[in-house]
């Protein structure tokens, strides 16, 4: 990832224009051609360094849930509880943290039942207490990281 | 209010746009829509904020973004809105929320601050508490250590009826 790269991340961070030609008021805005935009961007998303190019949907509006969740996972299970956990479609992200709850995952359903349908079945097959902790109120979110 | 068209248009678009120089018009080839229509349709779901966001989704990993420590406090509740707020201001905040407490979980306030290390994040941790006056409330760092998924989170046909 070069200097031009990070340009690129850091403008389609901000927005994608819905015009009859997005890519070129993009590639305008950040002084190259629309050609080169096109190719840099397929070959960041081929590389993995982008997860995807395309929208992000307000869950609760669309008639789906999140909530973030955890478990107390015992070190000599941990990599069979960390299977199990991923292995449900439902679950969007996965991440170890330092601390006793060493397990926090999100959980993202069509419907809100479905929710406590997935926190039952994940203690069902690990044995483990799910804490469920939906949100209340969300006071910020910014998605933008400056690559 | 979604229509069956809105459905459609939100369905082939979730995951991902076409990379090429109209990518409304090869939506609408696809959907069976003219190219006006298509970006009529997700200019006014976007305005709505059903769209959240149109652009790249980034692997925060992937750009150097290693340290990655969710933050909890165990405020009053009649403070949490204050609180909240206060620590939102701050430009290394990622994200801010009020969560319920928990038995053996106290906290009910939830801060992320993806950072590139360690040192900087906890420096900046230092500098809200300081400024928020939270430092005489109970509170746990949790960085993270590994990542083992992240996924967009992907809304299917089904969801799209539920709308």
């Amino acid at each position: 990832m070069d200097e031009l790269d990070k340009k690129i991340i850091n403008a389609l961070q901000d927005g994608f224009p819905i015009c009859d030609a997005p890519y070129r008021q993009v590639a305008e805005q950040l002084g190259l051609g629309e050609q080169e935009l096109l190719n840099r961007l397929k070959a960041l998303l081929d590389n993995g360094t982008l997860t995807r190019f395309g929208p992000l949907y307000n869950a609760e509006q669309m008639g789906g849930a999140l909530t973030l969740a955890a478990v107390k996972a015992p070190k000599e299970r941990y990599d069979e509880i960390t299977d199990i956990i991923n292995a449900f479609p439902e679950v969007a992200h996965n991440y170890a943290r330092n601390h006793e709850l060493n397990m926090w995952f999100v959980l993202a359903t069509e419907t809100p039942g479905q929710i406590q349908q997935t926190i039952s079945a994940i203690e069902q097959q690990t044995g483990l207490t799910v804490y469920n902790m939906p949100k209340n109120k969300e006071y910020f979110v910014n998605l933008k990281l400056e690559a | 209010m979604l229509d069956a068209q809105d459905r459609q248009l939100l369905e082939h678009i979730q995951l991902g746009l076409p990379i090429c120089p109209q990518p409304y018009a090869e939506i609408g080839r696809l959907c069976d829509m003219a190219e006006t229509e298509v970006i009529e349709r997700l200019s006014r779901l976007k305005q709505q904020g059903l769209i959240k966001r149109l652009g790249v989704i980034v692997k925060h990993r992937q750009l150097g973004y290693r340290a990655n420590a969710m933050t909890v406090w165990n405020v009053p509740d009649h403070l949490i809105k204050q609180l909240g707020g206060h620590i939102s201001r701050f430009a290394f905040v990622t994200l801010c929320y009020q969560r319920p407490r928990q038995p053996e979980w106290p906290y009910n306030l939830y801060c992320m601050i993806h950072g590139k290390d360690r040192a900087t994040v906890l420096q900046q941790l230092e500098q809200l508490v300081d400024a928020c006056g939270l430092s005489s409330f109970d509170k746990e760092i949790l960085f993270s250590t590994r990542c083992f998924k992240q996924r967009g989170a992907i809304y299917t046909t089904k969801v799209l009826t539920h709308g």
